[in-house]
């Protein structure tokens, strides 16, 4: 993470190790509070109590429901948010950079919609199927979006391809759009077919992470662990893809490869955390660019930053729905919120930075 | 630096084409170390795409071209980078990466996994930017740099990617006089080192002081190509842009010069 290779430090930057530790404070802090936050308050000392007799499997003198809201409700639902979160986060530095576009995120090549129609299927499904009690469970839903959204991703790739199987920027981010404008047409049909129960569609496409389990953490890890290795392992060669194609040819940089593997690796990240979660926007596209703010372009911090800031950004907004407001509005809605006018601002300031040509 | 003495890069009977359309007709061209070579023509004549051709970009749909005596379809992109160098025009500017980051980019082929400069490679970096006087400007962001600073980043780039062949594409469109007479003079001087210097330019004059050797392209075909005295001459200029020209040797610049009747 360090950019040693910087001896004179840029003046406009902050130091990523820097950045990188106050993030993870901050993620360790808001944790914690979290947790001992809700209906039934919590001291420091017994949410460690309770992790501690979990993790070494002693101490049964703890009551039990409180074991139960500490392990098997807050803790699964707090991991899974900040998994998500850094998951999206990730996927939406990886998808700027391939895709040379600062205005990319997980969702520009159709991810959410896909998933979005898988979800919708299997509600629809399972409406007209009472019979079938299994596609009314959770894991029917998220495998269903999970398994749409691959294949949207599939279709996109064989659509942007060109004769040679090279995938260009511009072709990937056409087919990403139609192909989404599609998929969302039918989506809204499903919706008129769900008739009155139109509204659980729509309650899972706003997202949310209410009732979720150690299961929907460890699916959305699973496919975070190795989109986070890829993009470390691809790094350098992101940064200099993402000046251009042709030159970073030039430099040694096997350009299909890195595409591919990058494309297929964040791709699948984002489609484990919509399926699990439901549709997030703004985490991905935001997050990245905070990053770039603070610490630079260099995908060497700005990949880990970006996991670290995504899973803070998104553990915060699901704290917020649980703990402060009223109701439980749909985290989705929140992020949409406040990340939507926070990018606007940066968004203006950059805009300010740059050259009039 | 690597060794430059056996680098040589040649295109025998290359034929390519955009769709239906060919943009390459049988051109064949020997290119040697030690000289700077200026690829001319008009817009549209295929340079960029001859360029392509000889940094293995693309591949001509028939003839060969080779470098040191293999055919470059063979070097893998590693290997490759490690003996080409290719400056191009136009780059993405929607990342604020500084100067000195995109310069040390072209130690790429030298480094590990996690790009670690190494002191060599500090070094080539500072050298790189010093040959292209961008030392004063390495920590400022390209974003805000002039065109004219933007083509001597690639440059150097190229340059600090030290390999006993650069090819460069354009790199004097947009800078002003003094500017592009330092990139072209750099160009000449890296060749007289025992580089070999590929340049496209559109500047005549400037590419008969400063290459050794011009080559003319014209609607996908080599129209002449040869020692700046032997090409630069009136017959050929007036084929190549159909336009009455007037070559002379200018005492000022002493160099030859060429001067178009005004349309």
């Amino acid at each position: 993470m360090p950019l040693s290779d910087n001896p004179v430090p840029h003046p406009n930057r902050l130091s990523p190790w820097l950045v990188g530790l106050v993030g993870a404070a901050l993620l360790v802090v808001l944790a914690a509070v979290s947790l001992g936050s809700g209906a039934v308050a919590f001291s420091l000392g017994e949410i460690l109590d309770i992790i501690w007799a979990v993790v070494t499997g002693g101490d049964d003198s703890l009551p039990a429901n409180r074991m139960m809201i500490i392990w098997d409700v807050r803790l699964p639902r707090i991991a899974t948010a900040a998994i998500a979160g850094a998951a999206l986060g990730v996927s939406g530095a990886v998808f700027q950079g391939l895709l040379l576009n600062p205005l990319a995120d997980p969702y520009t090549l159709g991810v959410s919609s896909g998933s979005a129609l898988g979800a919708g299927l299997v509600i629809v499904l399972s409406l007209f199927r009472p019979d079938l009690p299994w596609l009314a469970g959770p894991y029917a839903l998220t495998g269903g979006a999970f398994v749409a959204a691959c294949l949207t991703l599939a279709v996109v790739i064989a659509l942007a391809r060109d004769a040679d199987s090279h995938l260009s920027p511009t072709s990937l981010i056409l087919a990403g759009v139609v192909l989404s404008a599609i998929l969302s047409a039918a989506l809204s049909f499903l919706k008129y077919l769900a008739g009155d129960q139109v509204g659980s569609i729509i309650f899972w496409l706003l997202g949310s992470f209410q009732a979720r389990t150690w299961t929907d953490a460890a699916v959305v890890l699973v496919f975070f662990l190795p989109a986070l290795a890829a993009a470390l392992w691809s790094a350098v060669d992101l940064n200099i893809m993402s000046m251009g194609v042709r030159s970073a040819q030039t430099l040694g940089v096997d350009t299909k490869r890195v595409r591919y593997l990058l494309l297929a690796a964040a791709s699948l990240a984002a489609a484990a955390a919509v399926s699990v979660a439901g549709v997030i926007g703004f985490v991905g596209l935001i997050v990245p660019h905070l990053a770039r703010l603070l610490t630079g372009p260099d995908h060497r911090s700005l990949i880990p930053l970006s996991a670290i800031g995504g899973a803070l950004l998104l553990s915060a907004a699901d704290a917020l729905v649980r703990v402060v407001l009223p109701g439980e509005i749909p985290v989705g809605v929140l992020t949409a919120l406040l990340a939507g006018p926070a990018f606007l601002l940066i968004f203006r300031r950059n805009m300010r930075g740059a050259p009039h040509d | 630096m690597t060794d430059h003495a056996d680098a040589a890069l040649r295109v025998k009977n290359g034929n390519f084409y955009h769709g239906r359309q060919q943009v390459l007709r049988d051109v064949t061209l020997d290119l040697h170390p030690g000289r700077h070579y200026i690829l001319a023509g008009p817009n549209g004549a295929g340079k960029s795409t001859l360029l392509d051709i000889l940094a293995g970009l693309r591949r001509p749909a028939s003839g060969e071209v080779m470098l040191e005596g293999r055919a470059l379809s063979d070097y893998g992109p590693p290997e490759l980078s490690r003996r080409l160098a290719l400056a191009p025009q136009e780059y993405n500017l929607n990342f604020a990466f500084t100067v000195r980051e995109i310069v040390a980019m072209g130690r790429r082929p030298y480094l590990g996994r996690w790009g670690v400069l190494g002191e060599d490679d500090q070094h080539a970096v500072d050298e790189a930017l010093a040959a292209l006087h961008l030392g004063d400007l390495a920590t400022k962001s390209v974003t805000a740099l002039s065109g004219g600073e933007r083509r001597r980043v690639v440059v150097a780039r190229a340059l600090a990617q030290a390999t006993p062949i650069l090819l460069l594409d354009e790199p004097v469109a947009g800078l002003d006089i003094a500017q592009a007479m330092a990139v072209m003079a750099l160009a000449k001087r890296l060749a007289e080192a025992g580089r070999l210097v590929l340049t496209v330019s559109h500047d005549l004059n400037l590419a008969a002081a400063y290459g050794h050797e011009l080559v003319f392209l014209k609607e996908g075909r080599v129209v002449a190509a040869g020692p700046v005295e032997a090409v630069f001459t009136n017959r050929v200029l007036e084929e190549v842009y159909e336009t009455p020209t007037a070559v002379r040797y200018d005492e000022f610049s002493a160099s030859l010069s060429a001067s178009f009747r005004l349309g």
